[in-house]
């Protein structure tokens, strides 16, 4: 494996993983609290709306010149990561709360409770709407991420198997736990996928206005170890006291 | 039109996030980078540099 490769499917792991414990802590709510049939049909709803994107816009990416892609998917990932970047320096600095999913399914549950019973077509529409929503735009950011991840390489079976390892896991440690993951160190994995996506995504996006890298494939760890770097002084700088008083 | 108005929103929201200053960062690290290549000035340090700076920036917003 090129470090290219190890890469995509170490980013498109992680990644997917964040993106699917924050779905998983959704239906968990929704099915403990109101039932489990509607819940399940709202996610497997979902579920099948996305293999419908995936399958139209799966074969229309590879149709785009490899830099144009390049272009394209690297920026999309460097806002991502650099989005996620920003939080995760924030939160480890602790200027912003930690993203907390026993909190998160705790309001969640909370919301469920509240809402009175709307039966549409033998389905309690608001745990059929609510799966469907929280497992849709979740699995969105899971078949965006694994299919530019993919095909930017010119491989998205490799992708592919990064998330559904990913997938695999999570349904596991769900079905087992039965209870919202916040064993997952979330936090750190965000930290660790958005270096990821910045790194990514500023190498594919150099790369498609025209950059030629040093050391080609290998500008990747350079670029990593140099975000991470970055990361790394900017929580310490904002643990200091003197960058409370600033702020 | 509502809903091509929907449509739309949706991509942007999901694209750009909350933070509509980190796309604007990225477009123009792009832009000066892509300028630079054009005039065959070595440009693999500008995007970085420049990505590394806005994060230090930024870093005084919430």
């Amino acid at each position: 494996m090129t470090t290219s490769q190890i890469f995509l499917v170490t980013s498109t792991f992680l990644a997917c993983a964040v993106e699917m414990v924050e779905a998983l802590t959704i239906v968990l709510a929704t099915g403990i609290t109101r039932g489990w049939r509607s819940a399940l049909i709202g996610t497997l709803a979902a579920l099948a709306t996305l293999a419908v994107i995936v399958a139209i816009l799966g074969p229309a990416i590879a149709l785009v010149p490899i830099h144009a892609m390049q272009l394209v998917v690297g920026t999309l990932m460097l806002i991502f990561g650099l989005q996620w970047l920003r939080k995760a320096i924030l939160r480890a600095s602790g200027r912003k709360a930690m993203h907390d999913e026993d909190a998160i399914f705790a309001a969640e549950q909370a919301e469920a409770r509240k809402h009175g019973r709307d039966e549409r077509a033998g389905l309690d529409w608001y745990s059929f709407t609510i799966c469907f929503k929280g497992v849709f735009l979740e699995g969105l950011e899971v078949a965006f991420i694994t299919i530019t991840f993919g095909a930017a390489q010119q491989n998205v079976g490799l992708a592919a198997w990064g998330a559904t390892a990913a997938l695999i896991i999570v349904l596991l440690a769900g079905v087992l736990l039965h209870r919202p993951l916040s064993r997952v160190p979330e936090n750190t994995l965000k930290y660790v996928v958005g270096l990821l996506l910045t790194s990514f995504g500023t190498f594919w996006a150099a790369e498609g206005v025209g950059v030629e890298w040093p050391g080609t494939d290998l500008a990747l760890l350079g670029l990593l170890g140099f975000y991470a770097i970055v990361a790394f002084v900017l929580v310490r700088q904002l643990r200091a006291p003197q960058a409370v008083r600033v702020a | 039109m509502k809903y091509i108005i929907a449509f739309g929103a949706f991509w942007i929201d999901f694209i750009v996030g909350d933070d509509w200053r980190i796309a604007v960062a990225v477009v123009v690290g792009l832009a000066v980078t892509a300028v630079l290549v054009w005039t065959g000035i070595p440009a693999w340090w500008v995007l970085p540099v420049g990505i590394a700076g806005y994060l230090a920036v930024s870093m005084t917003r919430k």
